[in-house]
């Protein structure tokens, strides 16, 4: 294994025939004396070359040069585990009381375990998925491949995705900043689904000099959000768009813009497994986020403001729904481990937008550790169409494996 | 002669044409994750780069924003120094990820973990779990704070920048030697003002000093923090009044960005004193450079222990 003799011999050959050409060449006729000084500057040459070379060889056989650490400890996996994506599985544990007629969670319920597998693909590339294992099986959340390496500043996902509609949708269950989703997500944008599909993706970072402008592009095949979008024929495909604007307003604060556009067909028009009315919805939205986070303070101080709008134009037998929501968020970070939080929202029904709910919530949150936090929310919904429900969410979000990056 | 004229103009004017991509290369632009490698990188570099940093000085390494204006950077970067050891696995792989920027990829051409020669302390022997805390798997990040690392991680630069820059190795090799001769000068200098007080026994709030420590002969009895990341509990804080006690500790090194209120508890209770010390270049105002934060760190440890004759 170690071929460490051969190639020392190697070396040592390779320098003194280097070596011994240079002094023919220097010294074709030359005195004892002049002889002697060559002779001795060879072998101080000689003695560098070899300490040079034989500092490069413990470099490639991973041998620590003198003074150097020991190698990292993911050298030290053996085989082919060093190439294993990076794992973890987060838990989201809900246990909700109090009164909901319409739409009543469970009172004790392990929501999802995610299962994420994380990794480089090849200098190209990186692939992450996202498996939610739930109440109705496995589904791949996410099972995207970046594109880290195209022209142009452009950079490319295939496979299944979040849609990049607007802020929440992109977000993974934790990381959002509540127990539940807006209202205005869980009627206007496929709720605790999303728009998640199968698609393709390129973003173009757009320079000029005075902010972060970010244009993306996607293709969907048409299914996504629990009935919000679906598809009955190949070319029934669902296109979203995204324009997102950043700007630092300091070093410690930055704001955060958006406008989206989705595009697809709907199942409003599917009678008897035929899709007869070949109804579109079309969805708008703008999002806008402020952050503040002092830096010498970073970990103990925090807060974020946001807020959605999302336009939905439904085709339906009856003609076009038209219904409009949204929400306003904050959060407050008051110590180190503690964030308390507010959020207020209204929106009608996409397939019925005379009906218009609205919501109020507070949470409190606590982090033992990064790997884990504990939520309490109060949650009120005035129902259109029935009393209103007063509510009060736990939740559990736990982590083990690799350590993920935060959101932002 | 005849034909020889053109052949030579020929040769010569592919040899201009191999040089030019080479000549016309402006400066190098370097990112890196902190100011101390964005010091470290500049004497090395001198005019031949353009360095900028993400994090400040006054920040906690571990927790930084990825904000989009980093992509904006990270996207024209030549190179990305980072301190690796999973000191930015929290917030570098999304912005890298989305710079755009092949070079910088984890293992690309320009993209360097200055943690591979330095030394590296606490690397955990044995199984590790969570229950330790936000550990490091791969050893303490904060290795920059011995200035023979310094010189590693120069060394690191230098070779990473002559490999982009073949044609201006000799003058990264220049500087780098001239880092060192100064480093090596700092060192003595250093290590002089420290002398009297070897072994000296301190308490710092996160383990970000055990190279520091190591270097200037300080010995570290404990830590604010119960475990890395975990904020101090009563029960903690109480245990390690008492050994303070026992053992007779007079200073707490703080880093700049913690909270002051459990280490002022501590030290009130003790009869400590409490030092705001930076852990990184800009950490204070008169750490401008790495050399400066070695004169601005040792100066405080040594006025302080020979004020408070906790030697
Ligand atoms: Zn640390």
């Amino acid at each position: 294994m170690r071929p460490a003799p051969i190639v020392r011999a190697a070396m040592v050959a390779a320098v003194m025939l280097a070596a011994s050409n240079a002094a023919f060449a220097q010294v074709p006729d030359a005195s004892p004396q002049e002889l002697r000084d060559a002779i001795d500057q060879l072998r101080r040459e000689l003695d560098a070359r070899l300490s040079a070379l034989e500092a490069r060889l413990a470099a490639v056989e991973g041998e620590p040069s003198p003074g150097a650490a020991p190698a990292p400890s993911a050298a030290a996996v053996p085989g082919a585990k060093v190439f294993n994506p990076d794992i973890a599985v987060i838990g989201n544990f809900l246990g909700a009381a109090g009164r909901n007629d319409v739409d009543p969670a469970p009172p004790l319920e392990l929501r999802e375990a995610e299962a994420s597998l994380q990794a480089i693909v090849d200098p190209y590339a990186r692939a992450d998925f996202f498996l939610a294992f739930g109440g109705e099986g496995v589904e791949i959340e996410e099972g995207v491949l970046t594109l880290t390496a195209l022209p142009a500043g452009l950079l490319g996902k295939v496979g299944r995705m979040k849609a990049a509609f607007g802020k929440v949708n992109t977000l993974h269950t934790h990381m959002l900043p509540w127990a539940d989703r807006p209202l205005v997500i869980d009627n206007l944008v496929g709720g605790e689904e999303g728009i998640a599909d199968a698609g393709l993706s390129v973003a173009k970072l757009l320079p000029n000099p005075w902010f972060f402008l970010e244009a993306t592009g996607q293709v969907f095949r048409g299914d996504a959000g629990d009935g919000l979008f679906a598809s009955s024929r190949r070319r029934d495909l669902l296109y979203v768009g995204h324009l997102r604007g950043y700007r630092d307003l300091s070093d410690s604060a930055n704001v955060d813009l958006g406008v989206s556009f989705a595009q697809g067909h709907n199942p409003a028009g599917v009678v008897d497994d035929a899709d007869v009315g070949r109804f579109e919805t079309r969805l708008y939205g703008i999002d806008a986020t402020v952050r503040w986070r002092p830096l010498a303070r970073a970990i103990y101080r925090s807060f974020l403001g946001r807020s959605e709008i999302v336009w939905s134009r439904r085709g339906q037998f009856g003609g076009e729904q038209r219904a409009a929501g949204f929400y306003v968020s904050g959060d407050y970070q008051f110590a180190r481990r503690w964030f308390a939080g507010v959020r207020a929202g209204r929106s009608a029904r996409a397939s019925d937008a005379a009906r218009r709910d609205q919501e109020a919530a507070g949470t409190v949150t606590f982090w033992p550790s990064e790997f884990s936090q504990v939520r309490g929310e109060y949650r009120r919904i005035g129902w259109a169409d029935a009393p209103a429900s007063h509510e009060v969410l736990v939740q559990f979000l736990f982590a083990i494996g690799a350590h993920g990056a935060h959101p932002f | 002669m005849t034909f020889k004229t053109p052949f030579v103009a020929l040769a010569l004017a592919l040899a201009a044409l191999a040089a030019a991509p080479v000549r016309a290369q402006g400066t190098l632009k370097v990112m890196t994750t902190t100011e101390d490698l964005a010091s470290i990188a500049r004497e090395v570099g001198g005019a031949l780069v353009a360095v900028d940093s993400m994090a400040r000085g006054f920040q906690d390494p571990h927790y930084v924003e990825p904000k989009p204006s980093f992509i904006l950077k990270l996207m024209k970067a030549d190179l990305l120094v980072a301190v690796g050891r999973e000191l930015e696995i929290g917030w570098l792989p999304p912005l890298v990820t989305q710079s755009r920027n092949a070079k910088i990829q984890a293992g690309g051409p320009g993209y360097l973990d200055a943690s591979l020669q330095a030394q590296i302390l606490e690397v955990p022997t044995g199984a590790i779990t969570r229950a330790m805390g936000d550990v490091h798997p791969q050893g303490n990040p904060h290795y920059w704070l011995d200035p023979e690392n310094g010189k590693r991680i120069a060394a690191a630069i230098a070779g990473k920048l002559s490999e982009l820059r073949p044609n201006d190795r000799a003058t990264f090799q220049a500087q780098l030697a001239d880092f060192d001769a100064r480093l090596d000068a700092g060192l003595k200098r250093w290590a002089a003002a420290m002398a009297p007080y070897q072994g000296t026994k301190i308490v710092t709030y996160h383990r970000s000093f055990p190279n520091f420590a190591e270097r200037f002969g300080l010995e570290i009895v404990g830590y604010v923090e119960p475990r890395p990341g975990i904020p101090p509990t009563p029960q903690h804080t109480l245990d390690l009044i008492n050994e303070m006690k026992r053992q007779g500790i007079k200073l707490i090194l703080v880093e700049p960005y913690f909270d002051l209120k459990t280490p002022n508890a501590i030290a009130r209770e003790t009869g400590a004193q409490v030092l705001v010390m930076p852990p990184s270049v800009g950490g204070v105002e008169e750490a401008a450079d790495y050399f400066k934060l070695f004169d601005y760190d040792v100066a405080l440890v040594a006025d302080a222990i020979r004020k408070s004759g906790a030697k």
